[in-house]
């Protein structure tokens, strides 16, 4: 008996070496992860006399506002924030609702080209951009417009619409997937039963459909919101006026002007970085089931 | 990614899993068929699945098409649509015999691949296989090496100069190798031989956190009774996972094998950030856009740039059409 309890003991011991191994190695990798936005946050806050006067890896304790005060101001960044928004909000709206109609018809009903549609969807979602830039551009240029809100120079390109509409058209696949897996789920006595009750289709999407998918509905936003923000490709391309460009595009035109110093830079990428960063802490949960509904869901 | 790619991060595809215990979608009976509906709703249906189609067809495969034609023709991008020339397959020989940057973006695509392939990816794996253990301070570990997975690559590309910065960079002052006062300078994002390595370390650092949560939720279906079967039998953890989860992983492997390739294909904000693409850090992406920004572009040409990225993306697309395609096509 005292063999084999010894045995356990020992067996015990050496477990519990190793998790604490595990946890020591995990610590480490943490903050090896963590270090990069931490100096970026530290050198943010030392001014730059300070780091010009005792080097920038130094530890003066002095810590303050004034870069993020200076790039706030002189980079207007309010502006391309704003720009941001306007992109942004209409993207991932749009994206959402023809995202959700096309996952219900082809959630819903057998189309002989339920297939062939998902086929492409998939296909288009994963294609580089730069495949479909070089035509994208002359179609922008090209592709004449009733001069209207929606456009001032009567074209796609240079306008806040041409951005929304390519950041919807890639976008649209994974949305569809998610969300035609999403509601073949939904039982159909549901729906039948609204059937029964008189519903036309567009009702039963509409007030029994929505209202069971938006848990995936919700992790997609957060999903596509952050996507559409970090997006610096199509603005670059897509947009002329300097002034009109999303943050995340506008960032490098901005730095050499505005950001001339390290401290200034890293001011400006930790503030571009805050919507994100709140994606982060506060949305967490979505964010990831946004991201792995797609490739574990069937 | 927009993308991102990158992201945009990229867009992750969806696909089924079979191994996984509930996260395998619930078939509902019988979908139905459209001549049981009315006239009206067919109608409906039609447009609710139609405009999200032409807008998809329209925005991203007609330019992709277009992509095509156009790198067999000679065209300015000044004039109508009849100032194009075809001229076969000149672009394409241009491309391979007299264009320098060509075969150091292949170069580079190819080594950013490798480090992806061999290097991010397991390393994503692994992190993600040691925090399935369920360990106390799992939520900790797991949102540290997700964080870089929010941040847009051009913020990426900002702390990376933070760092390599010849004079104000964190890495010279720390080597002491700022150039400086009598010192060497290593030039990390200047230098051609090691710049496309620096950015590849910022690259990875993203990478493996998205890596880590896709495989992670992967792991979670897998079924436990699996992994005590092997227990019982005597299996370490390390056969556990090569003979047993990883095999019944065979559907995550896939689409994570097929999103390093595409991630290595799109890669682009990261570099145009570092130095608009060039001196060492060329790649094919690159090249499309250098063709088109400016005056006078080169459509013919930069198209067939992009049909060159849209041949090699094609093999991890069909891969994964393949095999999505038994998940969607019931």
């Amino acid at each position: 008996m005292s063999a084999a309890t010894a045995g356990v003991y020992v067996r015990k011991k050496g477990i519990r070496w190793r998790r604490v191994a595990l946890h020591a190695f995990l610590i480490t990798v943490s903050l090896i992860w963590l270090f990069p936005l931490a100096w970026a946050l530290y050198t943010s806050l030392r001014p730059y006399a300070d780091t010009a006067a005792h080097g920038y890896v130094s530890f003066t304790g002095v810590l303050n506002f004034d870069n993020y005060v200076n790039a706030w101001n002189n980079a207007e960044l309010i502006r391309y924030f704003g720009n941001t928004i306007v992109i942004v909000v209409p993207a991932v709206i749009l994206t959402l609702f023809l995202a959700s109609m096309a996952a219900f018809t082809l959630a819903r009903f057998s189309w002989r080209f339920n297939l062939a549609m998902l086929l492409l969807f998939t296909a288009g979602n994963l294609l580089p951009p730069q495949v479909i830039i070089t035509p994208l551009f002359r179609m922008y240029l090209a592709i004449p417009l009733p001069k209207t809100f929606l456009t001032a120079n009567g074209l796609l390109y240079d306008q806040y619409i041409g951005i929304i509409l390519i950041h919807v058209a890639f976008q649209l696949g994974f949305c569809t997937f998610v969300l035609a897996n999403y509601m073949k789920t939904i039982p159909n006595a549901l729906t039948e039963a609204a059937v029964v009750d008189g519903a036309n289709t567009f009702q039963i999407y509409r007030s029994v459909v929505m209202p069971l998918v938006k848990p995936a509905l919700a992790a997609l936003a957060v999903l596509e919101f952050t996507w559409v923000y970090n997006d610096f490709f199509w603005a670059l391309l897509l947009m002329r006026t300097g002034s009109k460009l999303p943050i995340t595009s506008a960032l490098n035109n901005l730095k050499g002007q505005f950001f001339v110093d390290n401290n200034l830079i890293a001011a400006g990428a930790v503030l571009v970085a805050i919507p994100t960063l709140i994606v982060f802490f506060a949305a967490q949960r979505q964010f990831i089931s946004g991201l792995t509904l797609g490739s574990t869901k069937g | 990614m927009t993308q991102q790619v990158a992201d945009s991060v990229a867009p992750l595809p969806p696909v089924t899993q079979t191994g996984g215990g509930g996260a395998t979608s619930v078939s509902t009976g019988k979908k139905k068929r459209p001549g049981l509906l009315t006239r009206r709703d067919l109608v409906i249906l039609a447009f609710m699945a139609g405009i999200p189609a032409f807008i998809h067809v329209f925005f991203v495969w007609v330019p992709t098409l277009g992509s095509v034609v156009l790198s067999f023709t000679s065209w300015n991008g000044i004039g109508g649509l009849d100032r194009i020339k075809f001229v076969g397959i000149k672009n394409y020989q241009d491309l391979v015999n007299v264009y320098p940057p060509f075969w150091p973006a292949i170069q580079h695509n190819l080594i950013w691949l490798g480090v992806f392939l061999l290097i991010a990816t397991p390393i994503g794996i692994f992190f993600a296989v040691l925090l399935d253990k369920e360990l106390r301070g799992s939520r900790f570990y797991q949102s540290a090496l997700y964080l870089p997975v929010v941040l847009s690559l051009a913020i990426v590309g900002f702390i990376a100069q933070l760092f390599y910065a010849p004079e104000q960079g964190l890495l010279n002052n720390v080597l002491g190798t700022t150039g400086q006062n009598g010192q060497t300078l290593i030039d990390w994002l200047g230098n051609s031989n090691i710049n496309l390595w620096a950015v590849l370390a910022f690259a990875s650092w993203r990478h493996i956190g998205y890596i880590m949560i896709l495989y992670l939720a992967g792991l979670k279906g897998v079924d436990p009774t699996l992994r005590e079967a092997a227990k019982v039998d005597g299996a370490s953890e390390v056969q556990t996972f090569f003979r047993v989860v990883f095999p019944v992983m065979a559907p995550i492997n896939v689409v994570i094998l097929v999103i390093t390739i595409i991630e290595s294909l799109r890669a682009f904000d990261l570099v145009f950030i570092i130095n608009k693409g060039l001196n060492g850090l060329e790649l094919l992406s690159v090249l499309v856009t250098n063709n088109i920004i400016g005056e006078a572009s080169r459509v013919g040409f930069g198209s067939a740039i992009a049909v060159v990225l849209l041949t090699i993306s094609l093999g991890p697309i069909l891969v994964y059409l393949r095999r999505s395609q038994q998940g969607i096509g019931e």
